[in-house]
């Protein structure tokens, strides 16, 4: 399966990225990932984009990893669609300090608005 | 920025303090009043309520399922210094209603009745002496997150006061201002 995991830097994205990881090496999955500003989140893009980088490479995996320009939600759609993945994978949202998801703007809009599926990954723990 | 919550300008009245005693309108004698969760019996009784609440009533992922994810969830609730009460009725909870405290000196709402007891005016009197409560200790800022499609409960948070915060997500959040002095 060909899968584009969207990162932007917020917690849940970075749980994406793992289980992708993990799936990918279970599975043979084709891993493309998607970094994105979110402004939700204070970690810079380029740091993202290493940082995927090595993940990948730990894991004995092609390093496929780009940085989108413009507004995130609609460039991880545009990929996914134009490139034919199977599936967008996203993080699946944080908790409030009552323990309620939130789902972040980008899941949002890519949820909304996308043809291809999407898998949203929670993070167990939370 | 997105998610940018506004809270109302003028601070709402004063709501009453617990304990409330109410005849609820299918005839039940209904305590509501502050809990510590000091008792394990209390605690017994919380979660014994969340143990058998209706899935359907879950909102964004709580309570959760299965007594000891639910034990761990109301041991959380209880252990940061927020507010909250319950509906007694005799031995039995019949609802919650909590104050968590988060990053700002604001506190998130959430309110969960048990279906049993559901429709009979109990989640009015929880929100008043949940925020009766709260104000009284000087609280400033409630703010709670409510699925838009659930119209009985968003017409609940608006009767004691609550206006419309952020609207931009697939739950809205709504806030309430309980004291001037703050924020």
């Amino acid at each position: 399966m060909k899968v584009l995991v969207g990162i932007g830097g917020a917690d849940d994205s970075l749980v994406a990225l793992e289980e992708s990881v993990r799936r990918a090496v279970d599975t043979g999955d084709s891993l493309t990932v998607g970094v994105v500003a979110n402004p939700e989140s204070n970690r810079d893009p380029s740091a993202l984009v290493d940082a995927a980088t090595a993940a990948l490479a730990d894991a004995g995996l092609p390093t496929d990893v780009r940085e989108l320009s413009g507004d995130p939600g609609s460039a991880l759609v545009e990929v996914a669609e134009s490139e034919d993945f199977d599936q967008i994978v996203l993080g699946g949202g944080k908790r409030s300090p009552m323990g309620k998801i939130k789902l972040g703007h980008i899941a949002e809009f890519v949820l909304l608005n996308s043809r291809t599926s999407v898998k949203l990954v929670r993070d167990d723990a939370g | 920025m997105p998610g940018e919550r506004v809270y109302p300008e003028d601070a709402a009245g004063s709501f009453p303090t617990p304990p409330l005693r109410i005849t609820d309108s299918d005839g039940r004698e209904i305590t509501v009043d502050a809990f510590t969760g000091d008792a394990d019996a209390e605690i017994d009784a919380l979660v014994a309520m969340y143990d058998d609440f209706d899935p359907e009533d879950r909102a964004q992922g709580v309570p959760p399922v299965g007594e000891s994810r639910i034990r761990e969830w109301v041991a959380s609730l209880l252990e940061q210094d927020g507010f909250d009460v319950v509906a007694w009725h005799g031995e039995e909870i019949a609802g919650h209603a909590t104050l968590v405290p988060d990053d700002d000196a604001t506190y998130e709402l959430a309110i969960f009745v048990h279906q049993t007891y559901q429709g009979a005016g109990i989640g009015t009197e929880l929100i008043n002496a949940l925020l009766g409560h709260a104000q009284a200790s000087g609280a400033a800022l409630v703010w709670l997150s409510v699925e838009r499609w659930n119209r009985p409960a968003v017409a609940l948070y608006e009767k004691v006061g609550f206006e419309t915060a952020s609207a931009e997500s697939f739950e809205m959040e709504m806030a309430i201002r309980l004291n001037d002095d703050t924020g």
